[in-house]
């Protein structure tokens, strides 16, 4: 009973801490029996899921060890040394300091019992004084009263761990081999979480899964698909199967507020902030880095928000997020952050700095990891007033050695773009004009994969042009910018290489005046969306960029969202609730027909399921593309074959319907047909004036007759 | 299809009706004074000056001859449509939100706000032949629903009254008595206020529209759900076609909210929907401002719309609206 008490007190501290009101009478809520609406009991969770929850009713409990052993007189002198101590670490509960006193000698024993108001209060206070020197003698020796109990249950003697059955998990990779080949997404939407099919050939959804209340604040698929994460006060979860979604794994942040996968979802990232007790103080952030199948904490990283919010404009609570960069393509070999002169680069086969030292870098304020390759490329600003130029340098990975510089001169920003096969980069850099009043934009375009790596330099045609938006074409060698100062700025298509050089930019084309401020390639490259988002009311134009032509334009009013889908076959827009109205997605083809549309009110995320790499050789791929007549054939014929059903039941349904709505009509005449007379009577027996509205009708169809015989005077 | 734009008041209009013949069309808005026009052209045929108040409905007698209006001042007044001449006053102590004449011209049906301390009512009143002879006194009063009653209406052979109104429930009563028959499902009904009712020409099934951005269509007898019309929008007026098979929904985003968004935000269109298959057939944009009253002509080749902007939109239907096929 103890410890439920314990929960609740928790419970309604947090509560009352985000201003919920709990005064809710739990016990008038009664689900169907047999039903749990998706809502998994509190108490199973708690009981049996969650055993630290559990043990944690004395979280904020500290044991500190070593303290001198003082007779009576000399006991309060201690206590007060020790509440001065720990009095300026967190707040010390009233009663909350204890220093038991043997009843025989009426000495202390050496050792006291700490109760701070917070779990992370006692955490900071051990990590602090753990190892302090009171005096030569007298060392302290501070642990967490939980640990107590798991030091104990430790057996005396060993035993050899037993082995678990292997028991083959679900196939989490199910949703691949889809007959029809679909893809899935999730939506959000009020307080239900779905997983649906995009079965486009028949113009609608179809549910995959459907629950309410699954995540608390957001939900993410890992980047290859396999599973979709939620997050939850106590910490994140993921979920998968092969046929539905069931959780997999727990991990376990409380008030876990982002997280992170590695690119290859070998990890996982949390990212929490914990207002200090001290305001004067910054935030703590805890950060902890999982492994996604076994649960296991691989690294901690804790410390005040200050160290983590270098370089970056500073995203959630002065943290750029994510705070720590994965690279090294899909083997998730290492991960790097940005630290004051610094970027720390860990590994992942120790979880520790990469030779034991952070890559020292003066004034670093920006990088970025190639896609693909270890490499990474940094950014340092302009020092001692232009005499140290700004510079951008990529740098190879473990070795540290410097691959490629570049000086850059009165430069007052830099961005990093990545090709995503990791063969350019394009760094966009904004310059002072010589009267310092105005900037303008150059790009350095970097040829990773060729010989010393050459740098071209591109300038627009029109210097002075503000970039709006650019956007590598993926796998791909051209690129697209967004520029211009009007009101309907212009887009330009660039190629790495021109007809007669490989080794030259070139640019393909340039559309004048369009209503864009985004950009958004197909995953499959070719194809772009230039949409008008925000100010432009959700304009988007569908390109083909190997034919410079616009396939279509179309409107969706409002939208907020542009995502293509992994195949790069269709697109979804969505207006999600940032706008009151319309909230809802449409889905596209690529060419930009509407399929169909769907409206939900309170509408949050949309995201497609990412797929895994393909594993066909790019050959294969050519020959594929070569000869996609025959590959087809076999498709078109099962479209048409559901077009047919499709109609059939769209027939069947409209039959339904009309017939439905006969009865009714039916039913309708026949009772005002029996209440004529009376109705008559109540009109002081003016006569009903039914017959004279069915005559109206038949009228009508002779007028429209009528017309059509103009029509056809008029050819004569 | 080319509207004709009526201007003639100069506050939002609230209300719109024809009246049997389909010849003349009513007007009321926020502005005091009810207008009547000619429903063909459009022409302005007079005004009935009297209120002092917002006017929020209007019914018209089967003879064309007498005018209801009710309005914010707390009173409903009878006019004489053709002179223009009060013809009596009925005072309440509450702003009147809706009359309607009961089959044979002999009753009427009139509710009223909440305000102050007073709750909110359907009353019944006795129309008198002989305007001498006119009465203020109720033969019925319902009280009982929460919040406004936004319309209430006569059924099948004035044997009960439909209400319905903010509390989203749209409830039958017995109108000799008062009892209360029957209240819709509130699993499959409105979420949210009720904004418009109205009846279809022969009384047998009522076409509800509410703020939850939908409209329903309902048996007027048993108060079976028999169809749900889904749109982006708030539903402020609803209006079923006497001659096809269509509904059109008006409405649009709050009017405190109009001026801070794009004007094609609100999509202040007049939308048709096929009333069987429940699928959108088309729109009708043109107003500025959200849609607060529809009507159609009981011909069925014409219908008016009134909005937020103040004006009265009346549209003649192309001859290509009879042959759409979807």
């Amino acid at each position: 009973m103890a410890a439920e008490v314990m929960l609740m007190n928790e419970i309604e501290a947090t509560a009352a801490q985000m201003g919920i009101d709990l005064n809710i009478d739990f016990s008038s809520i009664q689900l169907p029996p047999g039903e749990n609406c998706g809502i998994i009991s509190d108490d199973e969770d708690v009981y049996h899921d969650d055993q630290l929850e559990l043990d944690s009713g004395f979280g904020n409990v500290i044991v500190v060890d070593n303290l001198p052993v003082v007779p009576r007189e000399k006991f309060e002198k201690l206590e007060g040394v020790i509440r001065k101590i720990y009095g300026q670490i967190g707040m010390i509960k009233e009663d909350g300091l204890w220093m038991p006193v043997d009843p025989e000698t009426k000495k202390t024993l050496g050792y006291c019992f700490i109760e701070y108001n917070t779990p992370q209060e006692a955490e900071l206070a051990k990590e602090k004084t753990h190892g302090y020197k009171l005096d030569r003698a007298h060392i302290f020796a501070v642990n967490m009263f939980d640990d107590f109990d798991k030091y104990m249950k430790v057996p005396d003697e060993w035993a050899p761990p037993e082995i678990k059955p292997y028991t083959p998990g679900e196939n989490l990779q199910k949703w691949l081999a889809d007959e029809k080949a679909r893809d899935q997404f999730v939506i959000r939407a009020g307080t239900d979480t779905e997983v649906l099919w995009n079965d486009a050939r028949q113009s609608k959804t179809e549910l995959v899964y459907k629950r309410a209340y699954w995540t608390e604040s957001f939900v993410q698929w890992s980047p290859m698909g396999t599973y979709l994460a939620t997050v939850h006060r106590q910490g994140a979860a993921v979920w998968g199967g092969a046929n539905t979604f069931n959780r997999l794994m727990r991990y376990a942040h409380p008030q876990v507020k982002l997280i992170d996968f590695s690119p290859g979802e070998k990890y996982l990232v949390t990212y929490s902030s914990h207002e200090p007790s001290n305001p004067r103080d910054a935030n703590r952030v805890v950060i902890n880095i999982f492994d996604v199948r076994t649960g296991k904490v691989m690294r901690d990283f804790k410390g005040s928000a200050d160290e983590f919010a270098i370089g970056g404009a500073g995203g959630v609570a002065g943290v750029s997020w994510p705070v720590f960069r994965w690279g090294g393509g899909k083997e998730d070999k290492y991960f790097a952050k940005l630290g004051k002169n610094m970027i720390s680069v860990y590994e992942t086969e120790t979880f520790s700095l990469i030779d034991k030292k952070s890559l020292k870098v003066e004034n670093v304020v920006d990088f970025s990891w190639s896609p693909t390759d270890p490499i990474i490329a940094l950014f340092v600003p302009e020092l001692g007033g232009g005499n140290q130029p700004a510079r951008v340098s990529l740098v190879q990975i473990p070795g540290k050695e410097e691959l490629r510089q570049k000086n850059l001169f009165s430069i007052s920003d830099c961005k990093m773009y990545w090709q995503s096969n990791g063969e350019y980069l394009a760094v966009k850099a904004d310059r002072y004009t010589k009267t310092k009043k105005s900037t303008y934009t150059g790009f350095e375009l970097f040829r990773i994969k060729e010989r010393d790596i050459p740098i071209e330099v591109l300038e627009l045609d029109n210097k002075n042009d503000k970039i709006i938006a650019f956007a590598w074409e993926p796998k791909g060698h051209r690129f697209a910018v967004i520029h211009g100062d009007n009101p309907r700025p212009d887009i330009s298509f660039y190629s790495m290489r021109s007809t007669h050089n490989l080794g030259r930019v070139s640019k393909l084309a340039t559309l004048k005046g369009k209503q864009a401020n985004a950009l958004f390639w197909s995953p499959g490259g070719r194809f772009i969306v230039l949409a008008g988002l925000k100010g432009f009311n959700g304009q988007l134009e569908f390109f083909n960029v190997d034919e410079l032509e616009t396939m279509a334009t179309a409107e969706h009013f409002m939208a907020t969202d542009v995502e293509w889908d992994p195949t790069g076959r269709y697109v979804a827009t969505s207006v999600t609730s940032v706008h009151e109205m319309e909230n809802g997605f449409n889905i596209w083809s690529f060419n930009g027909k509407l399929l169909y549309r769907i409206l939900k009110d309170h509408f949050f995320q949309f995201l497609w399921r990412p797929r895994p790499p393909s594993f066909l050789t790019p050959e294969k791929e050519e020959e594929i593309a070569k000869n996609l007549k025959k590959y087809s054939k076999k498709y078109e014929a099962e479209d048409q074959d559901v077009s047919m059903l499709l109609s059939e039941q769209d027939r069947e349904k409209r039959r339904m319907l009309k017939e439905e709505w006969e009865r009714w009509v039916g039913e309708w005449r026949r009772a005002h047909e029996e209440e004529q007379l009376e109705r008559q009577m109540l009109r002081d027996g003016e006569a009903s004036d039914e017959e004279e509205e069915y005559e109206a009708k038949e009228v009508e169809v002779e007028e429209v007759l009528d017309v059509s015989e103009e029509v056809i005077s008029f050819e004569e | 299809m080319r509207p004709i734009l009526m201007k003639g008041h100069e506050r939002p209009l609230t209300f719109l009706k024809y009246n049997r013949d389909g010849d003349l069309l009513f007007s009321c808005a926020k502005d005091h004074t009810p207008t009547v026009w000619f429903a063909d052209n459009g022409e302005r045929l007079g005004t009935y000056r009297g209120h002092n108040g917002a006017v929020w409905t209007c019914d018209v007698s089967r003879d064309s001859m007498r005018l209801l209006t009710g309005s914010a001042d707390q009173t409903v007044k009878l006019w004489n449509v053709q002179t223009g001449t009060q013809l009596y006053t009925f005072n309440f102590g509450s702003p009147a939100r809706s009359v309607e004449f009961a089959i044979g011209d002999k009753l009427a049906v009139i509710t009223t706000d909440p305000f102050m301390d007073l709750t909110s009512a359907i009353h019944v009143k006795r129309i008198a032949k002989d305007q001498t002879e006119q009465t203020e006194e109720s033969l019925l009063v319902i009280k009982g629903p929460q919040g406004r009653i936004n319309r209430a209406v006569w059924g099948p052979l004035n044997r009960t009254i439909i209400s319905a109104g903010e509390d989203a429930v749209i409830r039958i009563w017995d109108s000799e008595t008062g009892k209360l028959l029957r209240e819709s499902d509130k699993e499959s009904g409105h979420k949210k206020t009720i904004t418009s009712l109205t009846k279809a020409a022969d009384g047998s099934h009522l076409l509800t529209g509410s703020l939850d951005k939908s409209a329903k269509l309902w048996d007027t007898r048993t108060l079976t759900l028999i169809k749900t019309y889904g749109t982006e929008r708030p539903v402020n007026a609803v209006a079923m076609s006497p001659l096809l098979d269509h509904v059109v929904l008006g409405g649009g985003q709050d009017a405190s909210a109009v001026t801070t968004t794009d004007h094609r935000a609100g999509k202040f269109e007049a939308k048709f929907y096929d009333k069987i298959l429940q699928e959108e057939i088309g729109g009708v944009k043109g107003h500025f401002g959200p849609i607060n009253a529809l009507a159609f002509n009981p011909d069925g080749k014409s219908f008016s719309s009134g909005g937020e902007d103040g004006y009265v939109r009346l549209h003649h239907f192309d001859p290509d609206y009879f042959n759409i096929k979807i």
